[in-house]
């Protein structure tokens, strides 16, 4: 069995011990205050998973979750008050209409960033609570079902409702604990860390944002509908308010972002607390769940941004040092290393052809009409003095900047228009001129997000990523370290393992040398060498000529952003206009006059 | 009167209406904009800030009646006025003994992990502050009652409230007020150069972190004076901070996060749109009108009327 399965069933033997202390308790609880205190300590442990989903494993902050919350219990309510529909039907009915307005809510909303979508995801659950007042649901009560009780979910034992809300919890969190191990939660990883990397590394960002959307909306839609049944009652406050959103959030962070663990632990912590709280408080200091809430962020971010989950896990850690990390290295790989690509087309062929390529930002213009074709197979090295729009000439095309006109060819294909992840997809992979590592993750990790565009299944990407790591010689050890702990020469093969791993054709590095040593400088090459051999493509941007004539078949040369020579580097060092952008025109005359 | 001239006399109360409230509205939000101006913090307590204000004009002039003496029309202008400075050390206290410690010089370089603690710390303020609100001063919605709030001067048969008209010109008194002391005064040079470039303004001898207090302590205490001018014309309780937050927010995004004078013609516009919307929407609607309007200039135009580009790819 590998490390990763086995950790898997761990983690599902800690779900169930989980679930069957939670049930002896709640059967061994008589108090009905209580039982329901712990009906809650679930809808909003659901709830605060939830929000985990998007945001805790993606890191887009919503504090608006409370519009799938209000939606799935409004949904339920009045399937079951206007028409009659039993909330078995209904909550799931408010789990697709939740799903639904997660994806009319993520189309635009997706488009935004950092404090920009926190805010819209604000503004969304504040307008609905005024639309249901307006639509005349100030405060709404489930009509009670004498005659047949259990058809329509209602019970007077309250441990019935407490074993529904558990069930939905252990639903939602081995659900989270899937996404967690798969490459639909290792992208939101890699979205979280450092999103246009991941976009590099070809992964459609939009969509496994908005997966994530939907999974977090039908969470908290079901939550929504669970505890609009079990209150009987609904008002826009309670289900839309900002509170109810602040909660979700609340849970996340204080029990750990970006565990399933975490909202469990934050909501059995604080719920209680809250409720306890208010029931003995409430009627002389009305505010006090606010207050205690309130507090409990404040106190949270400030000492532990990552919640008490991390906190305890990083102690536990230490008191273990020595122990290896748990490997997420799969062991024994039937093809070990040799793998080193796909099927080359025509070596001496064109692969990829710039054509009057531009770029301006405002009237300053980086790239100027660039014209350049890299010959397959070779190492085509682009240098040019600061400035001169090499770096911006990369980012046009690898489609992080629009080309402002031109075409851009790739094995006869045009990539203008294209995003970033098509690009890669197409087999182009690139490093950046300050090492866009996924800081918090494992070497492994960090490399097998980028196999994931070359890759059908994960088993098949965590193949391509050890042959990554080990065509760079980062297999060994280094596997399993933490990426910001790396030296500059480790993050900078990291990165190149990572732009490897889907056997890209070719491979556009920025500056990978730059703040090396001579010895590390020497190693690097030697692997760029190694890679180029075995027939990848290479466009490298340097702006030290010494490592360039070492390593390029061909140089094109840039200043303020145009192509001022191309061909040979014996040639192209000579060439006076390019000792000219390089020296400066002062500098040309003396050499010149001390030649003479 | 005929349907069309009832028509544009409903039209031009609402447009009179829009103004006057979208004058206060302007104010609160050069507030929120000098805050996000000068630190890059996006303050979700700064409603909350506007609804101390309103308590702190309440109390001073209703509630105690400490300003009693100053009659019934300076009275609740001078309470307002009163509500910034005592906000103002609110704000300064708790940027320096919370916010500071997520933001400032501290945290130039871990920009998008910054963001984040600062979004949940404010909210976490806003929460204290709030249900804090309800505990001091109960949930009963209050207002600062005064012979203007039910006054009206006519003019052609619109209605101006007195209490608005007054409000609309103290705001803009006030924003011209912070105009000068931003363009004029040597600490308010000192604030927009930490606003332009932080580490910049630090190789200079700009104590930043000083600087970020003041400007908090300030954008706060400029949006109490607003909230203490909307009081005599507003009922309020101690929930009303997240309303207002994305009505400013609106304005400030509208007016181009970043831009101070933006703000004010943000918040304008977004006074406009309220009271424009009571024309086709029903009243209770005109909040959803404003987080309506909000999304679209965020999806449209992030960089509102007068931004900056601030925002680096």
């Amino acid at each position: 069995m590998s490390a990763q399965r086995r950790s898997l069933m761990w983690q599902y033997i800690a779900i169930g011990v989980f679930a069957v202390v939670y049930l002896l308790v709640g059967f061994v609880v008589r108090n009905s205050y209580y039982q329901l205190i712990m009906t809650l300590v679930l809808i909003w442990a659901t709830m605060g998973l939830s929000w985990n989903m998007l945001s805790g494993y993606s890191g887009m902050i919503s504090f608006g979750h409370a519009s799938f919350f209000g939606i799935g219990g409004y949904t339920m309510t009045i399937a079951f008050v206007d028409f009659g529909i039993t909330p078995w039907i209904g909550i799931p009915l408010g789990v697709i209409t939740g799903v639904i307005s997660g994806v009319i809510i993520g189309v635009p909303t997706f488009r935004l960033r950092g404090h920009y979508f926190a805010l819209s995801m604000l503004a969304y659950p504040l307008a609905l609570l005024y639309v249901f007042e307006w639509l005349g649901y100030q405060e709404v009560s489930l009509p009670m079902k004498r005659d047949a009780p259990a058809l329509y979910a209602q019970f007077s034992d309250p441990r019935v409702y407490m074993v529904l809300a558990l069930g939905l919890t252990i639903l939602c969190m081995i659900m989270s604990l899937h996404v967690e191990r798969s490459r639909f939660g290792m992208s939101l990883l890699a979205i979280k860390q450092n999103e246009p990397a991941a976009e590099a590394a070809g992964i459609n960002t939009l969509r496994w944002k908005m997966m994530a959307m939907m999974v977090s909306a039908g969470m908290a839609a079901a939550a929504g509908g669970l505890y609009a049944l079990v209150l009987l009652v609904v008002t826009p406050q309670t289900m839309f308010g900002v509170l109810t959103s602040a909660q979700a959030l609340i849970f996340a962070l204080f029990g750990g972002v970006g565990t399933f663990w975490g909202p469990v632990i934050g909501a059995a912590i604080l719920v209680p607390l809250a409720e306890t709280l208010h029931a003995e408080l409430g009627h002389i200091i009305p505010g006090i769940q606010g207050v205690v809430y309130g507090s409990a962020i404040i106190i949270i971010i400030l000492l532990a941004p990552d919640g008490i989950y991390w906190r305890i896990r990083d102690r536990l850690m230490q008191r273990r040092l020595g122990a290896p990390a748990p490997s997420l290295v799969p062991e024994p790989i039937a093809a070990r290393g040799a793998d080193t690509g796909r099927a080359r087309s025509s070596p001496g062929q064109p692969l990829l052809r710039l054509d009057g390529v531009s770029r301006a930002f405002g009237g300053l213009k980086a790239v100027d009409d660039v014209s350049i074709s890299v010959v397959e197979g070779l190492v085509h090295g682009i240098i040019g003095p600061n400035g001169a729009g090499k770096t911006t000439l990369f980012n046009v095309v690898n489609g992080f900047l629009a080309a402002g006109a031109g075409h851009i060819d790739f094995a006869g294909a045009e990539l203008v228009g294209l995003k970033p992840h098509e690009i890669c997809r197409r087999g182009i992979g690139r490093t950046f001129q300050v090492v866009r590592a996924f800081p918090r993750m494992t070497v492994f990790q960090n490399v097998i997000v980028g196999s994931y565009v070359g890759a059908a299944t994960d088993a098949e990407a965590e193949r391509l990523a050890f042959a990554a790591l080990e065509r760079v010689g980062l297999a060994d050890q280094q596997a399993n370290a933490i990426a910001r702990g790396l030296t500059m020469k480790q993050l900078r093969l990291m990165e190149l393992a990572r732009a490897l791993a889907p056997r890209p054709r070719l491979l556009m590095l920025d500056e990978i040398l730059a703040g090396l040593g001579h010895d590390e400088l020497e190693d690097i090459l030697r692997i760029i060498r190694q890679v180029n051999r075995e027939g990848v493509t290479i466009v490298i941007i340097e702006h030290t000529m010494q490592a360039m004539v070492k390593l390029a078949d061909h140089f094109s040369v840039l200043d303020h952003g145009k192509l001022i020579a191309s061909g040979p580097p014996a040639e192209v060092v000579r060439n006076p206009a390019v000792i000219e952008a390089y020296l400066g025109k002062k500098w040309m005359d003396r050499a010149k006059n001390t030649v003479a | 009167m005929t349907d069309l001239q009832w028509f544009f006399i409903n039209f031009f109360q609402a447009l009179a209406a829009g103004l006057l409230v979208g004058g206060i509205y302007g104010l609160m939000c050069v507030g929120l904009g000098i805050i996000f101006g000068v630190m890059r913090v996006v303050n979700f307590a700064h409603g909350d800030f506007m609804m101390l204000g309103m308590y702190v004009a309440y109390y001073l002039f209703t509630g105690f009646g400490v300003l009693l003496f100053l009659g019934p029309y300076a009275g609740p202008i001078v309470a307002a006025a009163l509500a910034g400075p005592i906000v103002f050390v609110i704000g300064w206290l708790l940027h320096r003994y919370l916010i500071a410690r997520v933001t400032g010089t501290r945290v130039v370089s871990a920009e998008a992990e910054g963001h984040y603690t600062q979004i949940i710390l404010t909210l976490g303020i806003a929460l204290v502050l709030e249900n804090g609100g309800l505990i001091l001063f109960g949930s009963k919605p209050l207002s600062v009652q005064t012979p203007m709030s039910r006054e009206s001067w006519e003019v052609a048969f619109i209605f101006f409230n007195q209490a608005r008209t007054v409000g609309f010109v103290i705001s803009i008194a006030f924003a011209i007020g912070l105009y000068l002391f931003l363009s004029r005064t040597n600490l308010g040079k000192a604030l927009r150069a930490a606003a332009d470039n932080p580490i910049a303004a630090a190789y200079v001898g700009v104590d930043v972190d000083r600087s970020h207090g003041i400007a908090f302590g300030l954008g706060c205490g400029i949006t109490a004076i607003a909230g203490g001018l909307i009081a005599s014309s507003q009922s309020f309780q101690p929930y009303i901070g997240f309303d207002f937050v994305i009505v400013m927010y609106a304005g400030v995004v509208l007016g181009g996060m970043g831009s101070i004078l933006g703000a004010f013609w943000g918040g304008l516009t977004i006074g406009l749109v309220q009271q424009m919307s009571t024309l086709i929407l029903p009243y209770q609607l005109q909040n959803t009108a404003i987080f309506v309007v909000f999304l679209l200039i965020i999806f449209f135009r992030p960089r509102g009327m007068f931004g900056r580009v601030w925002e680096r790819t």
